[in-house]
């Protein structure tokens, strides 16, 4: 298996493509962030007990007055901003995977439907997709999260419900050109039901151009949750975000006490980062038209 | 001489088939009265021209009509069943089961995805009560007898590590796997290299004497279905115009259509300066004239030709065909 990948086109266009392997990296060292971040940390920012009022607004520990337990210093509370940011990390990451998640299923699910069926289903889903598009998705975003309130869950559909259209449209369009191939026509023939012709012959011909997609907007959502839990309507203040922080830090940004927020800030910049790096690879590699 | 096929319970039976697809520009009478018998063990042509009809009459007979087309009217007998009216689900135990079909494209009619294995497996799981193993010997032995070696190993390939000739093998295979009773094959050698159609043709014409079954045989190339077939019919603007034991339709067509098809191919004992063509084109299907729908092409057209419909009927040996001025009878001047 690994020696077959090892072997493969993929790792030797991957091999000589430096963004890809900085992409790669940077996407790897948040995945052990998030995986084990808590144990690469003394403190829990969350355990109020660990907290100490008289550590507030330490600098980090390079500036006068920096402390050697807060190596980015701390914030209003006493809070270290690097454990902070390591489980901001992790809520955003994985709010963004979720999300991701959840607007693929979706999207794929409406999109199959679309295109296999046509007609007055097809109409209602592109139209509403259509609809969709036609809105800022933070507007779209900002809209719900007013009408269902605050918390991950919520954060989750808001996301989902801006996401789900990019799927449904690529979806739909391999689907049409996947059913006018014989071989749909051979799956009909052969007396299969029309929901085993979507699920075993047409979704997996379908799938390619997702990958790509997938792996981009787990970026996006990332950098929407941010927007979201900074004007205040994303995640509790119980599991901050990394938006969440640098919201929390922006009060006091001009009183000289910059780290709490431009920390979090490149956090989120270079996940982003990686992540589009290493999207920007994907589509060349996958794209059929460029093989 | 009589059609010896006719007398005997026909495996089908299609009587007076209409299916028509209502498109914004008008009616399309896609096929129109057609009726013909096939016999157990038969293989008929059904031969005609691009837009004859010829494909939709196949999926008429599968029940895979989408709108805007519908069956409008007639009878499709399998065994006294008629599928015309049969619901959906008893059609899909058909399809596949008793009713298989072999498409044009070998390159696209297998899914890309998925190894051939599995989809001849999905083939068994759908139709048959089998076992994995024995689900497994089936298919190797039936990937045998299309003629692909080691067999075992190929089970594991895809479909594009196969020649366009070896995928229409399998192609075979898979709807030979539930020993259906009747093989529509559309246009299964016409995306073949020349070399490999005569093969081809070989072998659907053993499988399906192996298995016992009977086989429609659809295409525009008369020269295809001359070598495989025990009859033709012609079809012209969705309806038959002739029909007969395949040595009588060749050797001396009544009808002109025929005879135009067959003096279009070229034949290398006679040394012809040029290869003779029907003169014209189809007509507008949605517009269809009155009287016989070839007159505008036909050499042997009078008037009667634009007043009346030529009806079938028999004209010399085992032919019927429907024209009013049939070749080689009292008619010719």
């Amino acid at each position: 298996m690994m020696q077959a990948f090892l072997a493969s086109q993929f790792f030797f266009n991957w091999r000589r493509n430096l963004s890809a392997i900085i992409g790669s990296v940077i996407i790897a060292i948040f995945i052990v962030i998030v995986a084990f971040g808590p144990l690469m940390v003394a403190q829990d920012p969350y355990d109020l007990t660990q907290l100490n009022l008289l550590d507030s607004y330490k600098p980090p520990v390079w500036l006068p007055g920096g402390d050697p337990r807060y190596l980015l210093g701390t914030d209003g509370q006493g809070r270290d901003v690097l454990a902070s940011i390591i489980y901001g990390t992790r809520v955003s990451a994985l709010i963004g995977i979720a999300a991701m998640l959840c607007s693929c299923l979706i999207g794929t699910s409406l999109g199959l439907l679309a295109g296999f069926y046509g007609g007055r289903l097809d109409a209602i889903i592109m139209r509403i997709a259509d609809l969709q598009l036609s809105f800022p998705s933070m507007l779209i975003a900002l809209f719900l999260m007013s009408a269902v309130g605050t918390g991950v869950d919520k954060v989750l559909i808001a996301l989902t419900a801006v996401g789900w259209v990019v799927y449904a449209r690529t979806v739909r369009g391999s689907t049409l050109g996947e059913i006018e191939k014989e071989y749909v026509q051979a799956a009909r023939v052969a007396g299969l039901t029309n929901a085993k012709i979507i699920r075993r012959h047409v979704l997996p011909n379908v799938l390619t151009p997702l990958i790509v997609i997938a792996t981009v907007q787990v970026g996006t959502f990332i950098l929407i949750e941010a927007s979201l839990s900074f004007l205040g309507v994303g995640v509790p203040i119980t599991q901050p975000s990394l938006g969440l922080l640098i919201k929390n830090g922006f009060d006091v940004l001009f009183s000289g006490l910059w780290w709490t927020s431009v920390f979090p800030g490149l956090m989120i910049m270079a996940m982003v980062f990686g992540i589009n790096l290493f999207g920007d690879f994907l589509r060349d590699e996958l794209n059929p038209r460029l093989k | 001489m009589t059609m010896q096929s006719e007398s005997r319970d026909p495996l089908l039976s299609v009587r007076d088939l209409r299916t028509w697809f209502h498109t914004f520009s008008g009616v399309v009478k896609a096929v129109n009265d057609v009726s013909f018998d096939l016999a157990q063990g038969e293989i008929m042509g059904l031969v005609g021209e691009s837009g004859g009809g010829k494909s939709v009459v196949g999926f008429s007979i599968l029940g895979l009509i989408d709108p805007p087309g519908r069956i409008e009217g007639g009878q499709i007998l399998l065994d006294g069943e008629d599928l015309a009216k049969a619901p959906e689900d008893r059609l899909r135990k058909i399809r596949g089961r008793e009713i298989a079909m072999i498409f044009q494209d070998p390159m696209t009619s297998l899914n890309p995805v998925h190894t051939i294995g599995r989809q001849m497996d999905e083939m068994l799981r759908l139709h048959t009560d089998m076992d994995e193993a024995a689900r497994r010997r089936r298919c190797i032995e039936m990937l045998e007898s299309v003629g692909i070696s080691q067999a075992e190993d190929r089970l594991r390939a895809y479909p594009h590590q196969f020649s366009g000739g070896m995928r229409q093998r399998v192609v075979i295979a898979i709807a030979m796997l539930a020993h259906p009773r009747l093989i529509i094959a559309d246009e299964p050698t016409t995306a073949l290299d020349v070399t490999i159609q005569s093969q081809i043709l070989k072998l659907m014409k053993r499988q399906v004497a192996d298995h016992g079954a009977s086989m429609i045989l659809v295409t525009h190339d008369l020269a295809v279905v001359s070598e495989v077939v025990d009859k033709i019919t012609v079809l012209y603007c969705g309806q038959v115009v002739e029909r007969g034991d395949v040595r009588d339709v060749i050797s001396a067509p009544s009808h002109p259509y025929t005879r135009g098809l067959i003096d279009s191919i070229p034949n290398p004992d006679h040394r012809q300066p040029r290869l003779s063509q029907i003169p014209g084109t189809v007509p507008d299907i949605r517009n269809l004239p009155k009287g016989c729908n070839f007159r505008d092409r036909c050499p042997r057209a009078q008037a009667l030709c634009a007043q009346e419909e030529p009806k079938l009927a028999p004209t010399r040996q085992s032919l019927f065909a429907a024209c009013h001025f049939p070749i080689g009878t009292g008619g010719d001047a």
